[in-house]
């Protein structure tokens, strides 16, 4: 393999990882609108307090990696269920913009309050991967980079089974589905929103396990969901499979920008993500997977 | 079994749309609800199934009993449990599932999940034409398989009661007078009782045992179906025929004024 190959090889595997990511907390994104319509703003501080509990628990508690991850999913489930019990219950049949504006507040108030609790210094995630790369036929893959690939993908297919044969998950796609005939079918649509949201934040708080891991830890973190917007938007706000390919997309791409434009022209790699959604809205406003028109009867 | 008592619906606190509706169904009883278009149907099957508080609606008076219970304010979930089945206007299926799915998702409440499978197959022998297409997505079934997989779905909880809201609303007369032909052995052979809310009266009546005509939320003649068919005024307002049997516009203007003395 010559270097070039190489060096491409190299920014793909990278791309994908960072892209299993973005895909990860476009996902939680879109489980969240297509059930209850609302968009959460707030969904980059819970994959970042995702990152901080579990660097909590690994530095203050000494709790082994994977006790620290189990732990906490369960704290991002049940601040799921909290947050819509206490702040978008009370919430429903107000105006979608009231909502909207209600989770940018959340997003605000739980930045400051991570930052009151955690601090606002860089922290070292005390990272469980090793750190000697494998070499695999000349290409360099990091450990971390090939967890994050292998966890991603399976917390997928998971969902997928999860939302294809289980009662729980039919229900939520028959609530995202039409809210008012899953209440004739005797579906608590109450149960099926805190489930949706605990799910979500969930599925964030991996997500921000993993950042920590190839970032550096602090509240900034939290704006790694503006990557996952475009990523959201790409796949067409309402499909779950468009916000695991746009989140690779976007992810593949800003990488290999990054690589080979970033000496001539920093910054192109963090433009990269909003220049392929102009460019893909220009020819499917509704985005790769979007319904071209989203009704709600 | 179900005996709906007077009860006033009030949407959004202001627009009284039921003023005061009273209605009986015994035990496999086939009964149908008809009226014009805005006259209260659909709210009153809404108010029975639980939805209508979901709606911004509320049930300010009377009371909904059934076997014996008071239903008038519990959740709609806890009311399919207690076997009362809508099956909603427009059909209104999961086009995101597929058949099969759709015909899950109905059984929801269920929590003897190795019957279902039986269940599934025995609703199957009703609708034939859904069998074939079990594994499709529904957005692609046609508005008769649409309304038959909706009917489907709602006996997937084996209901008590089955409530229809128009099922005959936009489809051709043959595959109106298939389902038809199905809601009647459903509840011959399941001894499932049957509210039926049409425009279509001819086709209400000729299936129902009894029948109750509502105007701006009130019923304002109820009686056997075979006796209401024969009524001067059932005749030819809802049957739209006159006494010559000639075929007659429901909106024209005089007569609509003469129906509304005849309410009065
Ligand atoms: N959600 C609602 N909010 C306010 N008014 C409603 C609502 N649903 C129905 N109505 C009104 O209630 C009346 C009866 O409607 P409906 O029960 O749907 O009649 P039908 O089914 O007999 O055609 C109509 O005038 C309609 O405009
Ligand atoms: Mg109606």
């Amino acid at each position: 393999m010559d270097e070039g190959t190489k060096y491409f090889l190299q920014l793909l595997i990278s791309g994908l990882a960072v892209g299993s990511l973005y895909a990860l907390v476009a996902l939680g994104f879109v489980l969240i609108y297509k059930a209850t319509n609302i968009l959460n703003f707030a969904h980059g501080e819970v994959m970042m307090i995702g990152g901080l509990v579990c660097y909590l628990l690994l530095t203050a508690f000494s709790i082994p990696f994977i006790w620290a991850t189990l732990i906490t999913l369960v704290f991002a489930l049940f601040f799921g269920f909290l947050t819509e019990r206490v702040i978008l219950r009370p919430m429903i049949g107000q105006p979608i913009f009231a909502v909207v504006m209600i989770t940018i507040g959340l997003s605000i108030f739980l930045r400051s309050l991570s930052g009151i609790v955690f601090g606002h210094h860089n922290k070292i995630f005390p990272s469980p991967f090793s750190e000697t790369p494998i070499n695999f036929k000349g290409l360099v893959l990091s450990h971390t980079h090939i967890w994050i690939m292998i966890i991603s993908a399976l917390l997928v297919l998971m969902l997928a089974l999860f939302f294809k044969y289980s009662r729980t998950g039919l229900s939520m796609r028959g609530v995202a589905n039409d809210q008012d005939t899953a209440m004739l079918m005797g579906i608590s649509v109450k149960r099926v929103f805190a489930l949706t949201w605990g799910l979500a934040f969930a599925i964030a708080a991996v997500a921000g396990i993993f950042l920590s891991n190839v970032m550096v830890l602090n509240i900034g973190l939290s704006l790694v969901a503006i990557k996952a917007f475009p990523a959201v938007i790409l796949g067409g706000l309402e499909s779950v499979p468009g916000a695991i390919i746009g989140g690779l997309t976007i992810g593949v791409l800003e990488t290999i920008v990054g690589g080979y434009l970033d000496d001539m022209m920093p910054g192109a790699k963090e433009l990269t993500a909003f220049v392929v959604l102009f460019l893909v809205l220009m020819v499917r406003p509704y985005g790769l997977f979007g319904k071209s028109e989203i009704e709600r009867v | 079994m179900l005996r709906v008592n007077n009860i006033q619906v009030v949407y959004n606190d202001v627009i009284l749309v039921l003023k005061g509706i009273s209605l009986e169904i015994s035990e496999k009883g086939k009964v149908a609800l008809l009226g014009a278009n805005g006259a209260g149907k659909t709210t009153t099957l809404k108010s029975i199934s639980g939805i209508i508080r979901s709606q911004n609606g509320e049930l300010e008076e009377g009371d909904i009993e059934f076997l014996g219970e008071s239903i008038g304010q519990k959740d709609p979930d806890e009311i399919v449990r207690k076997g009362i089945s809508m099956v909603p206007e427009g059909r209104r299926i999961f086009d995101d599932l597929t058949v099969a799915e759709n015909l899950v998702i109905g059984a929801h409440i269920r929590t003897d999940r190795s019957c279902i499978k039986e269940d599934m197959d025995r609703v199957l022998t009703y609708f034939p034409h859904l069998k074939i297409r079990e594994k499709q997505r529904s957005l692609f079934l046609s508005g008769g398989e649409q309304q038959m997989l909706a009917i489907g779905r709602g006996l997937m909880c084996r209901p008590r009661l089955l409530m229809l809201d128009e099922p005959s609303l936009g489809l051709a007369p043959m595959v109106v007078k298939e389902i038809f032909g199905i809601l009647e052995r459903i509840n011959r052979e399941q001894g499932t009782a049957t509210l039926l809310v049409e425009q279509n009266a001819r086709i209400a009546l000729h299936f129902a045992e009894y029948g109750y005509i509502m105007e701006s939320g009130k019923v304002v003649l109820d009686g056997p179906a075979a006796r209401l068919m024969e009524n001067d005024d059932v005749k030819e307002f809802y049957l739209g025929v006159t006494k010559d049997d000639q075929k007659k516009s429901y909106s024209e203007v005089k007569h609509y004024k003469r129906r509304k003395r005849w309410l009065s």
